[in-house]
């Protein structure tokens, strides 16, 4: 208020980052675990059987959010990659480091539950249907991200390597999603549509919402944690980590 | 730049082992198809210019960690950082002549695959135009790989695991001309989207790459 400005990278700093981190994860845990048990009872007791598909419908409640957030979550790893790479802050790089495997977990989990309700309803594990394949090729740019990190020892290498891949990778995944969505329409009429629209009611739609804010802060939880431990291991030969440490662990 | 183009050229056809390895590999990988679906003939009509085309996608990746990693182990690549030419510029020119040796080779090959697989004469013109569109497009998306791994133990396998899925659309709209064309139906539409991800790729790869390589020399 008083006309002073603040200092965007105040929090850039790991040192000043992890305690913030650590206040807020139980809290986006805990978040997470209330907004995930409102969501599952509304989803699976008190939404109304589907009169198409049937009990099999409820794997939305999972399927849905977790797709969402594949998506999302690469967006936000690009970003912060981006982030690391123009303003060369160790933290974000560390962010997107962080943000990877747990997007790479969201579109794996996004292709099984996708290939469990598909199951029941299409009478196929799977179809090469246009939104099953871009959700595969995400993963495999998950996976060539957090390859291409894996292979390069030096840390600050592999920062800056991986995020001009992410960042590569994000301009590349619109064209993607088009390709495969002309490809299948050349192709054959699709055989399935993944879209329910305005169809749904609104209770399973709100149980979808606020299942997908418990992924979200579940995804905040999880991320927060694995950068503290990133933190923590690169940092690892600063003052403060090490006097936090033996303050940690007497011996 | 043109000095750096000539030199390329020349050095990889010094190395003929090298250069003709890849389409050798691209001949192979597409002679086994048949061998593993079976020889019907219509069944190979439909899959050969898909068949061509994932082979010469692989074909294309095979060639691709050497187009850095020889001038990065004598030190060449360390001067071309350092030269006035600016590096987006030298890494065309690696790009362009690592395509002229290894890419259009790929090209001339295809249509004597195609008519292996049974294509008919205009299906052939449009594998063969396809393939010209498309495989500079894998070229210069392949030198960001390539720049990337530049020094990285397996480079060879992680360069595949970062290039082919971003290349996935050169791949759907490569095969999918010919398709269109076999089955009568235009395909302008195809060779348009090839031609702009050609555009783009000419403008943003050599910018990556040079970025990318500037990263793994540090």
């Amino acid at each position: 208020m008083s006309g002073h400005r603040i200092n965007w990278f105040y929090f850039a700093a790991p040192q000043r980052f992890y305690p913030l981190a650590g206040m807020a994860v139980p809290w986006f845990a805990a978040l997470g675990v209330i907004l995930a048990a409102i969501g599952l009872v509304m989803g699976l007791g008190l939404a109304p059987t589907d009169f198409q598909q049937g009990d099999s419908y409820r794997i939305i409640f999972i399927h849905v959010p977790v797709s969402w957030m594949s998506m999302v979550l690469y967006v936000a790893m690009a970003f912060w990659a981006g982030v690391g790479l123009v303003f060369n802050t160790r933290l974000a790089s560390m962010l997107a480091q962080a943000i990877a495997p747990t997007g790479a977990l969201m579109a794996f989990l996004s292709l099984w539950t996708g290939a469990l309700w598909g199951r029941p309803t299409w009478g196929t594990w799977w179809v090469w249907d246009a939104r099953l394949t871009s959700e595969l090729i995400l993963l495999f740019l998950y996976i060539g991200y957090l390859s291409l990190r894996g292979a390069i020892e030096d840390e600050r290498r592999a920062d800056r390597a991986s995020a001009l891949l992410a960042l590569v990778g994000v301009v590349n995944v619109p064209i993607i999603y088009f390709s495969v969505k002309w490809w299948n329409t050349l192709h054959q009429g699709a055989s399935v549509s993944v879209t329910k629209g305005s169809s749904m009611a609104t209770i399973m739609l709100n149980a979808m919402l606020i299942m997908a804010l418990a992924f979200w802060m579940y995804a905040f939880a999880v991320v927060l944690t694995r950068v503290r431990r990133i933190i923590l291991e690169r940092e690892s030969g600063a003052a403060w980590t090490r006097a936090y440490l033996s303050d940690r662990s007497p011996s | 730049m043109r000095a750096m183009f000539v030199r390329d050229v020349r050095l990889a056809l010094r190395r003929k082992a090298d250069t003709l390895g890849a389409a050798f590999f691209f001949v192979i990988v597409v002679s086994l198809f048949p061998l593993g679906v079976g020889p019907e003939t219509e069944l190979l009509r439909r899959m050969g210019a898909g068949i061509v085309w994932v082979a010469a996608l692989l074909a294309s990746m095979l060639a691709m960690p050497r187009l850095f990693a020889d001038d990065a182990a004598d030190g060449t690549l360390e001067q071309m950082l350092l030269s006035t030419t600016p590096l987006p510029l030298l890494v065309l020119a690696k790009v362009a002549a690592h395509w002229l040796v290894s890419g259009l080779l790929l090209v001339a090959v295809s249509p004597v695959l195609a008519l292996q697989f049974g294509l008919q004469g205009p299906a052939i013109g449009v594998l063969l135009m396809s393939l010209l569109l498309g495989t500079p497009v894998l070229s210069l998306v392949g030198a960001i790989g390539a720049a990337l791994t530049v020094g990285v133990r397996g480079a060879a396998v992680l360069l595949s695991l970062l290039v082919l899925p971003l290349v996935t659309p050169v791949l759907i709209f490569g095969a999918g001309a010919v398709d269109s064309a076999a089955s009568g139906l235009g395909f302008q539409a195809q060779f348009s989207l090839l031609g702009a991800m050609l555009a783009l790729g000419l403008f943003a790869a050599p910018w990556a790459a040079a970025a990318a390589l500037r990263i793994s020399l540090d």
